[in-house]
């Protein structure tokens, strides 16, 4: 066990216990769920499913991220870095939706 | 600056801390699943620009497909569980436990592969094609006259969803080798070739695993050999954190292109 020079470690997952992991695990099955019911009973038009269905993922994914993958237990300036660079150029991307709607509701169109 | 590293050599430290205060390899990783990340952002965004923009977007996905697709997501948040179960494990010290929980992912990783795989197969069977197999559209006994009118007419149903869905089998295959490397070390190796040569003969897209199989197979036994080593708890986080972006993108990937293309009835 033993680690390269110079690496200062955190040991942030060891503070984390087996029952949090779990009530974790049971809230994305949760949310998952959630999901596969919004679909099989069709509960919205497209375009408004794709906004909730985007939101509960993006809940699915911080609890992912936070918890799982231990970033909520990391140094601010390391969840700072990574969050706002990914979060950034992924909200550049969803940009060009607007194009998307444009195309059957002329009036959003400026 | 200089001086910086001078005293720190000086006290037998051959470099400064890092800025993020955690180990190199971890940052690493990260960096690559912020740059991965970007990838599948794209085809995510791809995909759905499609589905919003084209009123006419193939909704094939019945009920059969949607159920698969649930225990497919069942699979790998189960193995996300397992993963970190394995974490916990590796920083206890408690070797055996970590192997055991390394191997419970592989196996719920494996069993999503093969769901998938299975999936791909139903599709392409009958009649759900990518645009370059335009000869391959015609009605035969066993297509289903909707995926094949999808194929012809949304040409883009198909390139997306098929790029999309892939590039993921792709990375939770090779999430597999990486936690067999880390669990198994050499002794993964001889499974692994045996797994490819069962791949070579299996039907439809399960014979495509052989190459990245074999070439899993050759990086493995590059890394085995040439750098052989005992992975530290810091090798299984970071396999982790690997393992749980491939979990993570699926948490994408499920709403956006099955629930988002259903055709219920009732």
């Amino acid at each position: 066990m033993t680690h390269a020079a110079g690496d200062v470690v955190t040991a942030g997952h060891i503070h984390q216990s087996k029952a949090q992991f779990y009530w974790v695990w049971g809230a994305l099955l949760g949310l998952t769920l959630v999901e596969i019911m919004l679909a099989y009973n069709q509960v919205f038009p497209p375009l408004r499913m794709l906004i909730v269905l985007l939101i509960l993922s993006i809940i699915k994914s911080a609890l992912i991220i936070g918890y799982f993958m231990h970033l909520k237990f990391e140094a601010k300036r390391m969840k700072w870095f990574l969050m706002v660079a990914v979060c950034f150029c992924l909200v550049m991307m969803c940009i060009f939706f607007f194009d998307a709607w444009r195309i059957h509701t002329p009036w959003f169109y400026w | 600056m200089a001086d910086a590293v001078l005293i720190h050599q000086a006290h037998g430290e051959a470099y400064e801390p890092s800025w993020f205060r955690t180990y190199s390899k971890k940052i690493g990783m990260w960096l690559f699943i912020l740059s991965d990340s970007l990838t599948f952002g794209a085809l995510l965004f791809a995909y759905s620009y499609g589905r919003i923009s084209n009123p006419a977007w193939p909704t094939p996905f019945h009920i059969e497909s949607i159920r698969n697709a649930s225990i497919m997501t069942g699979f790998l948040l189960t193995s996300s569980l397992t993963m970190v179960m394995a974490v916990l494990a590796a920083s206890r010290g408690d070797r055996a436990w970590t192997r055991n929980w390394l191997l419970a992912t592989m196996g719920f990783g494996a069993g999503f592969v093969l769901l998938h795989a299975a999936e791909w197969n139903k599709l392409i069977d009958e009649g759900l094609r990518l645009p370059i197999f335009q000869t391959l559209f015609d009605l035969k006994p066993g297509t289903n006259p909707e995926y094949v009118a999808a194929s012809r007419n949304v040409p883009q149903f198909g390139g997306t969803f098929f790029t999309l869905t892939g590039m993921h089998m792709l990375h939770v295959t090779i999430g597999i080798v990486y936690l067999g490397v880390v669990a198994l070390r050499k002794i993964w190796l001889p499974i692994l070739g045996l797994l490819a040569i069962a791949c070579w003969w299996a039907p439809g897209p399960f014979h495509y695993g052989f190459y990245v199989l074999l070439i899993g197979l050759v990086i493995a036994s590059i890394v085995l050999f040439l750098k052989p080593m005992d992975y530290s708890d810091h090798d299984i986080e970071v396999t982790g954190l690997y393992w749980h972006f491939v979990d993570l993108v699926w948490m994408f990937i499920f709403p956006l292109v099955y629930l988002m293309s259903t055709k219920i009835t009732h």
